[in-house]
């Protein structure tokens, strides 16, 4: 069968992702990743400019997805968590190069560059940032 | 404010092999239009609730596939809020009878989410969460509610046997619910020792993949009295939105868009949570439903587990939770569920809940959410 | 002086050990043990592929250059693992490291010497004054047919190097290069697997090449054996590495801080590269380098390697490569197949 995820819906996020690249407000200083082109605080008064972030942060909650979703039945069980990072804002990835008790609330973790999906034999890879203890 | 129910109507829900989605849609409708003792041709429009069926069977357009198979040319609309889509349509609904632009309408609910294998499903129901930010990394609405679960159990010391008890509980009352896709009872060490899905949360914390549609049938309260004798009328809706992700949310720990939804309501309503005889909530997972008695306001913040222990919202106890059975024992096909939710209420307080039933029952609440709390509708029914 | 001013690796955390595949195959351990010289291998999990690999040794070097990831004119990735066929991982690394776009980029192939081919092509840029600074990559995840004796080395990693004028840790003196048509190991398109020509694998190709290049990388420079403090070369097992050191007249001992292979397995494009980031991280000012690397097909690329004042500063700054060696996991041989063929 061809390929079946969207190539410019993937393409778009590349350097958002790859790169851990948020977006700050300028006029009430908050820090948004992923990135937010319209300030939810300040809405038309905000003005948002780039900002690479720290690969660091730490866990605020997990989970071991067991029953995957479609594409990512040969990487189950694995973990999934909130991660705050070091720059402020939360986001959401997976846990690689884990044990049992790297799974805690609080556990640092830094960011690294792993494959996220991959369509099928034909289609595109998708690469993106997922978190391993530290 | 004041929205006649005048008939209500369900399909059982379970894996319906032999219905597809306009079937099960057709039936529920049918049901309540006979309830209410109306003609097909006395409806001004058609509501639909339902979340997905593009993804589920290919099929978009769904609100005109209905009235068509009724046989109306009436104004028909899909409201889509995920797992809200049932209390949403009821909302938009009952806005057009408030508005004078309708005074008899069909508000229905209905999914059919059996055709596709559970990868399938699972991948589906992640539409209702981030695409791009939590679909992405392999999330699942499970690992979404776990972490969610893992949180509250961190910072209030909920247990997994008070999460345990909710599903013990919702198929106790399941099995006195001739509609309910599960009627076994269970017990704690059920659940404690069924499939691990996404930890904590094994498969019995889980509410199934099901088929299923409920209707209602709404008219102006002034009319009401001419089709039946027991209306039961609306009496407060509130709604309110959070940001999609859960990682954006301000609290891990509450639905705030739940807590706004329910002040809405109350307030319209004019009446405190004290006012409560019983509610439906959202029991997705069996810590949803932890977190929405406290969100309502039925305990404090932190205290949802006690209730259980306490066996408050059992039936027979001071608030009465998921009556029905909940989305755990009756199922959760999606875009149905809030509005088999008013259905269970308007039951109850005509007295006709049969083995269910609570002990003078005048005021009830439903409360139905999307996704992992991106919206959330509350609605106050009375006699 | 053109050199390196940044370098650094990455070695997956899994490892299977040569017991683990043997009673698979119901082989004699002690056998293949001292015929190759090698305790256990690199596994990738499951989500680890070459580009991968390459971002976090690229990181890695990027880190301890100190440099501006715009100021890199080319990436040139070395692999016989590529994620596609036909789509360079070299835009994949440069877009994971934040290059920007103004650079130059192709992903090559030359079986295990893909990477130091790399190196030469980005020392030309600078040298005709086209870039500034230049990222060269050797890595890979290699493959090998279950059962064949490639399944006990074949194995993942890879190392980075930014080569430029400016800061420089490591002078690269000079190199030198040999190539000739000699098939000993290959890979048809579309086939899974490689094959390869048995003992033919040895004297005419491996030594042959890895022996001429060395000895023409000496007699070009003027160098004897005793002016290297270290040596370097491709390691497919832990026996090869050693006999052409003595074939060359060289002390076994100075191959012993780059002789990654025993605990890692061969990381085919990364393994010499590897080899001589772990050497750098223990050299100190003045000491002497020689790297040769070999790819089959074949041929050897050659480089003297002195080492400058900024080395102890710099390499602080870096997980070194027996920090990766270290970090290990053991996994069965029912997970190694699950984790390499996703069944």
């Amino acid at each position: 069968m061809g390929h079946e995820s969207s190539v410019p819906l993937f393409w778009r996020l590349i350097k958002t992702r790859y790169q851990l690249i948020g977006t700050k407000c300028t006029t009430c200083g908050n820090v948004f990743y992923p990135p937010k082109y319209l300030c939810p605080v300040c809405r038309k008064e905000g003005k948002l400019e780039d900002i690479k972030l720290k690969k660091t942060g730490k866990i605020l909650t997990f989970s071991i997805v067991r029953s995957a979703p479609s594409g990512f039945e040969k990487e189950a069980p694995y973990p999934v968590a909130i991660i705050q990072l070091d720059d402020g804002p939360k986001l959401t990835s997976q846990i690689v190069d884990w044990k049992e008790k790297d799974l805690k609330i609080g556990r640092r973790v830094e960011a690294c560059f792993r494959r996220i999906y991959t369509d099928g034999k034909e289609g595109i890879i998708n690469y993106g940032l997922k978190f391993r203890p530290i | 404010m004041k929205v006649a129910i005048i008939g209500i109507g369900t399909t059982e829900f379970g894996e319906n092999w032999d219905k597809n989605l306009r079937q099960l849609a057709i039936e529920a409708g049918t049901k309540a239009i006979i309830d209410a003792g109306i003609r097909g041709r006395d409806l001004d429009a058609v509501y639909l609730g339902n979340m997905s069926a593009g993804r589920f069977v290919g099929q978009e357009h769904v609100a005109a596939l209905v009235s068509g198979e009724l046989g109306l040319s009436i104004p028909a609309i899909r409201v889509e809020g995920a797992c809200a889509s049932g209390g949403l349509a009821l909302r938009q609904g009952l806005f057009s009878i408030l508005s004078d632009q309708h005074d008899i309408i069909l508000v229905g609910g209905a999914e059919k989410m059996t055709d596709l294998m559970t990868d399938g499903v699972t991948s589906s129901l992640m539409g209702a969460a981030d695409q791009e930010w939590e679909a992405y990394y392999g999330v699942t609405f499970p690992s979404l509610y776990a972490m969610i679960a893992r949180r509250h159990m961190f910072e209030f010391g909920t247990t997994r046997e008070q999460m345990a008890k909710v599903a013990v509980k919702n198929h106790h009352n399941g099995s006195l619910n001739p509609i309910a896709q599960f009627k076994k009872e269970i017990t704690v060490d059920d659940v404690l020792k069924s499939t691990m899905v996404s930890d904590p949360l094994t498969l019995f914390d889980c509410s199934p993949i099901t088929d299923g549609a409920a209707a209602l049938i709404l008219c102006k309260a002034e009319l009401a009295k001419k089709y039946v004798d027991d209306p039961i009328y609306i009496v407060g809706s509130g709604q309110a939105s959070d940001t999609l992700a859960l990682h954006d949310r301000r609290s891990l720990t509450t639905l705030d868009a739940t807590v706004k939804a329910a002040q809405g309501a109350y307030k319209q309503a004019g009446i405190t949570v004290k006012d409560v005889d019983l509610a439906e909530v959202h029991d997705c997972f069996t810590i949803a439903e932890i977190v929405a008695t406290e969100d309502l306001g039925f305990c404090k913040k932190g205290e949802g587990g006690k209730l259980l222990d306490e066996k408050e919202t059992e039936i027979g106890g001071r608030i009465p939770v998921n009556t029905s059975g909940g989305l755990k024992a009756v199922g959760h096909p999606v875009g149905a569920t809030g509005i088999k939710q008013a259905v269970e209420i308007v039951l109850q307080l005509r007295g006709k809940a049969d083995k269910r039933q609570i002990k003078d029952a005048k005021i009830g609440l439903t409360q139905n959410v999307g996704g992992s709390g991106a919206t959330a509708v509350v609605h106050i029914f009375s006699r | 002086m053109i050199g390196i001013v940044g370098y650094g690796g990455y070695v997956p955390t899994f490892r299977i050990k040569v017991e683990e595949i043997a009673a698979v195959w119901s082989s004699n351990v002690n056998s293949i043990k001292n015929g190759l010289n090698i305790e256990e291998k690199s596994v990738p999990s499951i989500d680890e592929d070459t580009a991968t690999i390459s971002t976090e040794a690229a990181l890695n070097a990027l880190k301890m250059a100190g440099i501006d990831p715009k100021d890199i004119g080319a990436i040139y990735i070395g692999s016989e693992s590529h994620p596609y066929a036909v789509k360079p991982t070299s835009t994949i690394v440069g877009e994971a490291i934040g290059c920007g776009t103004e650079f130059t980029a192709a992903d090559t192939e030359f079986a295990c010497k893909a990477g130091t081919a790399g190196i030469q092509m980005v020392m030309g840029l600078i040298q005709g004054g086209y870039i500034k600074f230049g990222l060269a990559i050797g890595s890979d995840t290699a493959q090998s047919k279950p059962g064949d004796a490639l399944e006990y080395t074949a194995a993942a990693g890879g190392a980075a190097f930014i080569i430029g004028k400016n800061g420089i840790v490591a002078e690269i003196e000079g190199t030198y290069s040999c190539s000739s048509d000699t098939p000993d190991f290959w890979r048809r398109d579309t086939i899974e697997y490689p094959s390869h020509g048995g003992r033919f694998t040895g004297i005419p190709a491996y030594f042959k090449h890895t022996v001429s290049a060395t000895q023409g990388l000496m007699n070009k420079l003027g160098f004897k054996t005793s002016d290297f403090d270290y040596i370097v070369f491709h390691m497919p097992n832990g026996k090869f590495p050693i006999k052409a050191a003595k074939m060359l007249g060289f002390d076994p001992k100075k191959l012993e801080p780059g002789f990654v292979v025993s605990k890692i397995g061969n990381t085919y494009s990364g393994s010499s590269l590897l080899g001589l980031a772990a050497t750098l991280d223990v050299t100190k000012p003045g000491q002497r380098i020689l790297i040769t690397s070999y790819g089959s097909g074949a041929g050897s690329d050659s480089f003297s390697i002195k080492i400058t004042e900024l080395i102890e500063e710099k390499r602080k700054k870096v997980k070194k490569i027996q920090d990766y060696i270290d970090n290990k996991e053991y996994v069965t041989y029912a997970q190694y197949t699950r984790l390499r063929r996703g069944i």
